[in-house]
């Protein structure tokens, strides 16, 4: 197969970036997409040119690190999909494939297709955990869980921090992910002492990184590869009102 | 000149660990504070370590290459986590787990660390649910648990096919809670290059900042390393890429004992590589052999569709070698029947390095639904990286390396051999002998990192309430440093043609030949050589582009290869000198008639610890005698 890629390439975070063309022929259609990438770094290495940098590691769509905008969608055409497990038999042979990396004020680029997603580091750190020190647990059975709720926290769990959402979202917002977090811990007997102060200092985080407002379009729910539904943003909401309405104290 | 005491409490088993514990001494938590302790790698043992040690109020700093704690390879694991809980009433207990973990690791692990991994399993699984990990539960609301790997109790704790993605992420909920609250600073995209050593003991690391390029220093009273496997030494494997050996292994230059490097455990079931760009391999899950028939066409080079190769003229080798155990012989010996018969000319697909593992006659049998109710979701990632969906024709499989037993020497408190340097999680070698059981790496990297080093490192600082801060000005920082910036120097200045990668795969495929699954005598004599020639041609051909003050993956890459040239020598080295059979090293030379491994306790019940005697040098071989003095040694047999 054979592509023209338009990639955007960017020597560094201040320094201003722009698109740049790349034939690439006999591409295997057995390759995955950052395979295809692989294969053409190779070529810009033997012809003297600096390879394009992209993140990615496990390279089985659950470590959350690749991440690229591939033909205005994150993580490319295929659905529950992350880049890294996108194949190229996904595309046309002969098309054009433009690469970009996550576009949002609160992902900076550092590099080529590489972004900073420390914002999300700090969004946890406000209060994406139980307070429970290793030592104070109960025995494991000591809180029963019904299966149905079970399987329901687990699906908001699955979240890999990849940041497809804030990619997908016309406002750059990170709701999807906060929510799958919050509602994890929400859904669950151990996160319920703090979940006032959990939704509060997680939400004022995720604004003070510039993060924007949801606005219901839902592309968040559509581009995660995951597939974590808009429902845990809801959920989320209802906890942070409820937490207004508490009057908790910090 | 090393010496290696394990330093194994005496007692009864069950009373080693809670005895010993009692008398380590600590530090008041007013002293504590005075203490830095750095951690490298964030993954469930690093991760685990870092938090406990915040929380108990020392000044942590934590290390990691990715951009996130939260990636850290952990993150793939997929069956479960092993725990002697009994809560399915079937009778397990501390001491079945503890003796199944021995025999599943053919007698070459130490008796007291295991018991102390079996012991503390049930604590983690106490905590990881306190942290809210979403386990599979029952419809009571109980915590639901399977079988794995062949035992004969239910006791994997397990959450779908992404248990190591649920438990790290509870892992990395806590470790941000300390470093939202100060106890922990994290150093995110930092390669540790070297650890420094002062006045003979560990006081610190040199790390390259991988955007800016940067240097650093950073001192502490202990380090900890936490840094996972070597595996991706065979460049294909069933780990992230950025896996490396290079922590552990500028350790090991600085004088930490490394044993066992040749306990590598080859997953029989891994999706086979599809096309000459791929540089990973994906697991799929073993429980597949359970419906699935494995063969091969009888035919040399066949290149029929598999659909169109009549049952007559299939070869259903394991059924036909082992008509016992069929397709669920274990996992090294359907490994190694798969490589004989594709090394004979007799492998599927393209590039003939496969096997089929084929579904036909169970679902012809039990219904396509059946079969969509068992594996359905591993159908779906098999045809989403390949294409095709099992129902309609065969999977195919190839092994691929999956994890390191051997690793960094360490005692019963996991400190190495240079004091104050520690290892813990899959970086050491101590809990699994020559063959790691299923579900039980999670539970080892969390045992350390959690519940176990927290204690021990404890009675190392004792003695360092009085220390002060480390200065980085002292001349091992210094010395250190140069070594660092030297190396890279020298690497950038080859300015030759071959890229990182391209070296990577040829050095894995000799590894791979003379090394992997089959080893004898002269393959892995000239294993070596082909190292040393490859290695050389490396010095003098590497290219990387790009500067090394910038954001440069290639670099990076290169760092990593030319630290696993040595790595191969010494498990070449170590495979060599085990003149017997035990778990995953098969040495050719050393089987049964019947072609199974023959173990040969009389003179190899030991650990070898190798010591770095200078480049290109013969290392030296210290044995650790293994005492087994609960366990029976007995023959492994599937018959």
């Amino acid at each position: 197969m054979d592509f023209t890629l338009k990639i955007w390439r960017q020597e560094n975070a201040s320094s201003k970036g722009s698109f740049k063309t790349y034939p690439l022929k006999d591409v295997s259609p057995e390759m995955s997409f950052l395979e295809m990438l692989d294969y053409l770094n190779n070529q810009l290495i033997s012809k003297g040119e600096e390879p394009v940098t992209f993140e990615h590691d496990c390279r089985e769509g659950i470590c959350g690190t690749c991440g690229l905008y591939i033909n205005g969608r994150p993580h490319g055409p295929a659905r529950n999909t992350t880049t890294c497990e996108l194949h190229m038999r996904e595309f046309k042979d002969g098309a054009t494939i433009v690469v970009e990396p996550w576009r949002a004020s609160a992902f900076p680029v550092i590099k080529d297709l590489a972004v900073d997603r420390s914002s999300f580091e700090r969004i946890m750190q406000a209060g994406g955990f139980v307070n429970v020190n290793v030592g104070t647990a109960p025995d494991a059975n000591a809180i029963p869980i019904g299966k149905l709720i079970a399987d329901k926290v687990f699906d908001a769990a699955t979240c890999i921090g990849c940041g497809a959402c804030v990619a997908a979202c016309k406002n750059s917002s990170a709701m999807l992910f906060a929510a799958a977090k919050i509602a994890q811990y929400a859904m669950i007997p151990q996160g319920q002492v703090e979940a006032k102060e959990r939704v509060d200092k997680m939400v004022k985080q995720m604004d003070a990184e510039g993060f924007g407002f949801c606005s219901n379009t839902y592309g968040c729910e559509f581009d995660c590869p995951k597939g974590i539904s808009v429902d845990f943003i809801a959920l989320m909401n209802r906890e942070f009102f409820s937490s207004k309405v508490c009057k908790h104290k910090e | 000149m090393l010496k290696l005491d394990s330093k194994i409490p005496e007692g009864p088993i069950a009373e080693k660990w809670s005895r010993y514990k009692t008398g380590l001494r600590l530090v008041n938590p007013a002293n504590k504070k005075k203490i830095d302790i750095i951690v490298v790698g964030t993954g469930l043992a690093g991760a685990g370590a870092a938090s406990a040690l915040g929380e108990l109020g020392y000044n942590v700093k934590a290390f990691c290459f990715q951009d996130s704690p939260r990636r850290a390879h952990s993150v793939a694991a997929q069956g479960g986590t092993n725990a002697a809980k009994n809560y399915k009433n079937d009778n397990d207990s501390i001491y079945r787990l503890f003796h199944d973990m021995i025999k599943g690791g053919d007698y070459r692990a130490r008796e007291a660390n295991v018991y102390r991994a079996a012991e503390v399993s049930n604590d983690v699984i106490d905590h990881f649910t306190a942290m809210g990990v979403p386990f599979a539960r029952d419809y009571g609301g109980s915590l639901d648990t399977r079988s794995f790997g062949g035992v004969q109790v239910s006791r994997t704790f397990y959450a779908k096919g992404q248990t190591g993605q649920q438990c790290l992420l509870g892992t990395y909920s806590s470790l941000s809670r300390q470093i939202g609250k100060g106890t922990v600073k994290m150093f995110p995209r930092r390669d540790m290059l070297d650890v420094v050593i002062v006045d003979g003991k560990a006081r610190g690391i040199i790390t390259r900042h991988l955007i800016t390029g940067e240097l650093e220093r950073h001192s502490a009273h202990a380090v900890v390393l936490a840094t996972g496997g070597y595996g991706t030494v065979f460049y294909l494997s069933t780990l992230g890429l950025g896996s490396n050996a290079s922590a552990a292994w500028s350790a090991y230059k600085k004088g930490a004992a490394f044993a066992n490097p040749s306990f590598i455990q080859i997953h029989p079931t891994s999706i086979p590589v599809l096309n000459d760009y791929q540089c990973k391999l994906t697991l799929m899950s073993e429980s597949l052999r359970n419906d699935g028939r494995v063969w091969v066409p009888k035919a040399k080079g066949d290149k029929r569709h598999p659909n169109e190769i009549p049952e007559e003229e299939r070869d259903y080798y394991l059924e036909r070698r082992y008509p016992a155990f069929g397709n669920l012989v274990p996992r090294d010996v359907a490994s190694r029947a798969a490589k004989e018969r594709c090394d004979a000319g007799y492998g599927a697909g393209e590039t003939g390095l496969s096997v089929y593992l084929d579904f036909k006659d169970a679902i012809a049998k039990q219904g396509k639904k059946a079969i969509q109710d068992k594996y359905g979701n591993l159908f779906e990632m098999y045809e989403k990286i390949t294409g095709i969906l099992p129902y309609n024709e065969p999977m195919r499989i190839y092994p691929a390396g999956h994890y390191t037993m051997g690793g960094l020497w360490v005692d019963y408190n996991l400190m190495t051999t240079i004091p104050g340097l520690y290892a813990i999680g899959e970086s050491n070698f101590s809990d699994h002998g020559a063959n790691r059981l299923g579900a039980s790496s999670l539970m080892q990297c969390s045992g350390d990192g959690y519940f176990i080093l927290p204690n021990t490192i404890s009675d190392y600082l004792a003695d360092d309430i009085r220390t002060g801060k480390i200065p980085t000005d002292l001349p091992a920082f210094e010395e250190a440093e140069k070594s660092v910036k030297e190396r890279i120097q020298r690497i950038k200045a080859v300015k030759g043609k071959q890229t990182a990668s391209s070296f990577h795969k040829r050095l894995g495929k000799i590894l791979w030949d003379h090394c992997g699954m089959r080893r004898d005598e002269k393959g892995l004599k000239e294993g070596m050589v082909l190292l040393d020639k490859l290695e050389e041609e490396f010095w003098s051909d590497i290219c990387i582009p790009g500067s090394e003050k910038d954001f440069n993956q290639e670099l990076e890459k290169a760092l990593k290869v030319a630290d696993f040239f040595e790595v191969g020598r010494l498990m070449c080295e170590d495979a060599l000198q085990r003149e017997e059979s035990c778990g995953a090293h098969f040495r050719e030379e050393h089987q049964t008639e019947t072609g199974e491994a023959k173990r040969d306790d009389a003179n190899f019940a030991y650990v070898a610890a190798w010591e770095y005697q200078g480049p290109k040098a013969k290392p030296k071989l210290h044995k650790e005698d293994l005492k087994f003095e609960f366990v029976e040694l007995k023959e492994r047999s599937y018959k």
